[in-house]
């Protein structure tokens, strides 16, 4: 460890620390505009200067790995001189358009101008102008404001993945673009304009929408997909304004989806603010005794086993675990949380959960994944396997469609005969992953929502087991089930699956379509055939008015992730609370809320009256919900069901990225994302580009 | 005077064969293997006592650079990148040796790259020397041809291959590790150090950069040795050396002479003198655009080498000495080299890229009459800001004709600037 001296400070830092680093460890801050701990060093904007005695030069300290018995000084006249240089030179070109700039409040030039700008411009020339970039419907640029850090190429080349963006020219015209002027075509493309320290990149969404500091700011996690991004959501009054990336280095680092970020306009469209009840083939705006009246007639002496529920993928775990408690006092068995028909055994809490948790994803020295598409079901997985791949040394194959990942892979096969093959050591993988010390298998939708899923859970448990997936001697467990559904893993915890003798939800879906069940009751359901639902009477309890509205005898409104206080498990099996952000609109309410109180309309009163009592009921339901924020390791066991397999190929489950959940497709900016990236590409002819 | 028997580039003005006959004649291969038996030590000893510093401009120890190359070729090769991207205004010696001296270069390129155990050595050539490019390609298939390189070259069992790489003419391509980013196929951006290109270089691997003309003397400092060059010169500055000598002399030229040569007797003797005499100078830029320039006074005792234009606050740099008398209107002259280096600046990092443009429209304006005398002082302090903040070494070299100028021509820019009216800063 070399010893080293920082402003007389005597100090002795981990070999193959930089200067900087150094200097943040003794609570030194040095000011920096390119350097980002989380990309390589570029050390092209200068502010880093530090003195080094006996160097002839003064060092970028975001370079400068430290040396034994180095001298730094960080605070004397002449570094500070250098400081001002740097800032003076970063703002001579720069506009003072600060009053009407997205990024004023929170910008770094701004801030750093505070300490290290002159009170006066010496710049008597012109400025320099520089045209504004098109980079998609998601990012605004006004790029005479850039200070060509090149973070965001950094960004988009090491960890997005793509090589559409650049600096071209030189000299005083460098300008940073992307390639040919087209969108940005990544899904983690917006962390660009957190990246971003000035205001040449914003976001387009919310351009001239607000300030910062007239936003209230509330820390919640994201649930447009199963892997539980932390997120912070800035609202005004009862509106969502933005959603913006929270530092987990266990889960999202700090990065989210375009989706995570962007959906949040979905919020603000298609909402159901007042119950509704259907009259004559049309809905009509109700009172909640209204609606809670009509249930109660339907429900009324009715069998259990005509009654059923389905929790959708956003669905929260007090809701759940409400409306399964619900259930139970109606005498039904007929509830499933997996919308999707999954075939996941949920009686071995290992076969339903990502083991290895997404940091492990780092540890990991070779990976298959099984009918998946990561960077489509959780972009920010997908960018941590990325990241491993860079890191070298990293075999991936995958079974599934032969997608473009960001990385470099072997494609092994496309159906559950080449998953086979890797078992039987006939695909030259199996030996990979034998030779793997800590390998990796992640299974997706795909593989496990069909007909066969139980059976290729089989043969995934069977690969874990015979190629070392799983070693408890070293504490390793790469046996990972990726989901799409930020509710799955908490609807399988509380045993939200039919119970003795219930149906899972294709059944369900039969069952009303021939009235064998005469009451459905939606939690946010809208990815099953609500058309083949038949003469059943269907309550649908949710925020948007989305495919289980439209076709709903009464509309209980619920509340949206943003608006209640509520508790997720990733797909690690994180147990993470949201919290509100913005009271829901109009008679919305808490989702638990409208559950207790028609269990006390129906006379089957559950037993909680406050947010204590329904968390109670969740650690009562399963002890994981007293682990917050932590994943805890769950026993390996036996799972699945040997069984024949089919021939169909994997197909992922999402096919659109930019819209899977009623909010995303309530959101206009996904609206545009898909007409950019999905419907452009579709309607390319020879002649395009 | 150098002694014709010491000089090393006999074919300097191509009156002789350039081919491999009249190299052969001028006693290049003449015993290339016995230079390579020496083995690497020997070699790097011999060039480090030969007190050669390198003739690119910095004037770092040409040995000491070999000997920061690892010892063993480990997982990773080693590479010579010899640096013929001769832009820097002024300058035209590179391509006098690779037009008509080829085999030099290329029996040089032979011994260095096995004293640092590089099977290859790219030959970074700027994209506008066309005719040198063909030149010397036509020199290294002669070399092939007769096995003095390839598999085994000179019979010596070393595999060496020679590539050349022509640029497409930025100036900045020939600091060393951007050329190695341009010749990797990225854009040439300078790297930052450390790592330094002996560790990690072209392609991450062991790399020295060097330039031609340092090259194209080592076989001659073995052959002859070290002491016959380290005799050459002044301590610490030996050897010989090529001056270009341009601008208002009598006969512009290109000449090697002995290191320390005074620079007024370099100019009378080889470039017939001063235009109008010598009372007619005005000022002496003596090593390339980016070096401060000399006055009258100081142009008439100062000898030619590192350490001598050092002690002036100039420098040696590549040895291009352009000249310029009275009617010169030196401020002009100087905004113009300032726009040069804001036209070549990558625009990687901040203080070159906004200060070189900063500095140059300043320039202008001084020069056109429009700048207050106060101005002068800021002009300073700015090219201060940029001077030693940059990444690599175009920063300096932009600012310090600038202050070169302020320093000896100061009364002359103030008295342009009389009656400008002061302009408001945005």
């Amino acid at each position: 460890m070399p010893k080293l001296t920082i402003d007389g400070n005597e100090v002795e830092v981990d070999a193959g620390l930089t200067v900087l680093q150094a200097c943040e460890q003794i609570g030194i801050e040095i000011p920096r505009f390119c350097y980002h701990e989380r990309l390589s060093i570029a050390g092209n904007c200068r502010m880093c200067l530090v003195a080094l005695e006996r160097a002839p030069k003064p060092v970028a300290s975001c370079a400068m790995p430290v040396g034994e018995g180095m001298v730094i000084h960080t605070n004397t006249p002449e570094v500070h001189k250098m400081r001002k240089g740097v800032m003076e030179f970063l703002l001579i070109n720069h506009p003072l358009d600060c009053p009407i700039c997205d990024q004023g409040g929170e910008c770094d030039l701004q801030d750093q101008a505070m300490g290290y700008g002159l009170d006066h411009s010496r710049y008597k020339e012109n400025k320099r102008a520089v045209e504004d970039k098109e980079m998609g419907p998601l990012i605004e640029t006004v790029m005479t404001r850039c200070i060509h850090c090149t973070r965001c190429v950094r960004f988009t080349t090491e960890i997005a993945g793509i090589t559409d963006m650049g600096m071209l020219g030189r000299g005083e015209h460098a300008e940073i673009t992307s390639y040919l002027e087209k969108a940005v075509d990544s899904e983690l493309s917006g962390n660009v304009i957190d990246l971003c320290p000035v205001g040449a990149l914003t976001s387009k969404p919310y351009a001239f929408v607000a300030r910062p500091w007239e936003l209230k700011k509330t820390e919640t996690v994201d649930v447009m997909d199963a892997v539980g991004s932390n997120i912070r959501v800035d609202a005004r009054g009862s509106e969502v304004m933005r959603v913006l990336p929270r530092l987990n280095e266990d889960v999202n680092e700090e990065w989210i989806s375009d989706k995570t970020r962007f959906a949040c306009d979905g919020l603000r469209r298609q909402r159901l603010d007042r119950p509704y009840i259907r009259e004559n083939g049309k809905l009509v705006p109700a009172s909640w005794d209204d609606a809670f009246a009509l249930i109660e007639s339907k429900v009324d002496g009715l069998d259990g086993s005509k009654i059923a529920a389905i929790a959708g993928d956003q669905a929260d775990s007090e809701a759940m675990v409400s409306l399964k408690a619900l259930m139970i006092n109606l005498g039904s068995a007929n509830i499933d949380c997996r919308q999707d028909g999954s075939q996941i055994d949920p009686s071995t809490r290992a076969a339903y959960i990502f083991n290895s948790e997404i940091a492990g994803i780092e540890q990991a020295d070779a990976l298959l994944i099984v009918g998946s598409n990561p960077r489509l079901e959780a972009a920010i997985i997908n960018a941590r396997i990325r990241k491993r791949f860079m890191a070298g040394k990293f075999p991936i194959g995958v079974i599934g469609e032969a997608a473009d990942l960001r990385y470099d892979y072997e494609h092994l096969g496309t159906c559950p005969a080449d998953l086979k093959a890797v078992l039987d050591a006939k695909s030259a993988f199996g030996k990979i992953l034998k030779d793997a010390t800590r390998p990796m298998i992640i299974i997706g939708q795909g593989a496990l929502a069909r007909e066969d899923g139980a059976a290729i859970q089989a043969l995934t448990h069977q690969i874990a087991e015979a190629y070392g997936v799983v070693d408890t001697n070293k504490g390793w467990n790469g046996y990972n089930v990726l989901h799409t559904a930020a509710s799955r893993v908490a609807g399988l915890d509380i045993g939200f699956v039919p119970g003795e003798g219930g149906l899972a939800t294709h059944d369900i879906v039969a069952a009303a379509g021939n009235g064998d069940v005469e009451v459905v009751y939606l939690l946010g359901a809208d990815e099953i055939d609500t058309q083949a639902l038949g003469n059943a009477f269907v309550v649908y309890q949710g925020h948007h008015g989305d495919n289980g509205a439209h076709r709903a005898d009464v509309i209980l409104p619920g509340a949206a992730y943003t608006e209640k206080n509520a508790t997720w498990v990733n797909t690690e099996g994180r147990v993470q609370l949201g919290r509100l952000a913005a009271f829901p609109p109009g008679d919305a309410r808490e989702d638990w809320t409208i559950i207790r109180a028609l269990s006390d309309v129906l006379g089957k009163s559950i037993p909680c009256n406050d947010l204590r009592g329904v968390r109670s009921m969740l650690v009562n339901a399963n002890t994981n919900f007293m682990n917050i924020d932590i994943a805890v390791d769950a026993k390996w066991g036996s799972f699945g069901v040997a069984g024949d397999v089919t021939d169909a190929p994997f197909t992922s489950p999402i096919d659109n990225f930019y819209m899977t959940d009623p909010i995303s497709r309530a959101s206009e900016t996904m609206a545009k994302c898909t007409e950019t990236f999905l419907e452009a590409q579709e309607k390319a002819t020879g002649t395009h580009g | 005077m150098l002694k014709d028997q010491d000089r090393i580039f006999r074919n300097i003005y191509g009156l002789e064969d350039v081919g491999l006959t009249g190299a052969r004649a001028r006693g290049v291969w003449d015993g290339t293997k016995a230079l390579v038996d020496l083995g690497r030590e020997t070699i790097i000893e011999n060039v480090k006592a030969s007190g050669l510093r390198g003739r690119g401009g910095a004037g770092f120890s040409t040995g000491m650079k070999w000997s920061f190359m690892p010892k063993d070729v480990g997982e990773r090769p080693h590479y010579l990148v010899i640096n013929a991207d001769e832009s820097e205004p002024g300058t035209c010696k590179d391509r006098e040796i690779m037009r008509n001296d080829p085999h030099k270069l290329i029996e040089g390129a032979l011994i260095a790259s096995f004293a640092m155990q590089a099977n290859a050595a790219y030959c970074y050539v700027r994209g506008e020397f066309f005719r040198e490019t063909e030149a010397l390609q036509r020199a290294v298939d002669e070399a092939y041809e007769n096995e003095l390189i390839g598999d085994n070259a000179c019979g010596t069992g070393f595999k060496f291959d020679f590539y050349i790489h022509r640029g497409m003419g930025a100036y900045i391509c020939g600091e060393e590790s951007a050329m190695i980013e341009s010749l990797e196929g990225k854009k040439g951006q300078p790297r930052m150090k450390p790592p330094f290109p002996a560790n990690v270089g072209a392609w991450g691997c062991p790399t020295t950069v060097n330039n031609v003309e340092s090259i194209a003397v080592v076989p001659d400092i073995l052959r002859r040795g070290a002491d016959w060059f380290a005799a050459l010169g002044r301590p610490n500055n030996t050897g010989t050396k090529l001056f270009n000598i341009s601008g208002h002399v009598n006969k512009p030229c290109t000449v090697e002479e002995e290191m320390g040569i005074p620079l007024k007797e370099l100019i009378e003797k080889h470039a017939g003198g001063v235009r109008g005499g010598w009372d007619n100078l005005l000022a002496i830029i003596p090593g390339g655009a980016s070096v401060p320039l000399l006055t009258k006074e100081m142009s008439s005792t100062v000898l030619m080498d590192f350490d001598s234009l050092r002690e002036v606050r100039s420098g040696l740099g590549t040895a291009a000495v352009m000249v310029m008398d009275q009617s010169t209107d030196v401020i002009r002259a100087i905004t113009r080299l300032s726009r040069f280096y804001m036209h070549e600046s990558c625009g990687q990092c901040t203080p070159c890229r906004e200060g070189s443009g900063w500095m140059w429209r300043m320039m202008e304006r001084i020069c056109a009459g429009d700048a207050t005398p106060a101005e002068i002082d800021l002009l300073e302090e700015v090219t201060k800001q940029v001077e030693g903040h940059t990444i690599c070494a175009l920063g300096d070299a932009a600012a310090w004709p600038i202050q070169g100028l302020i320093r000896h021509f100061r009364p002359l820019m103030e008295e342009r600037g009389r009656g400008a009216q002061p302009v408001a800063a945005e």
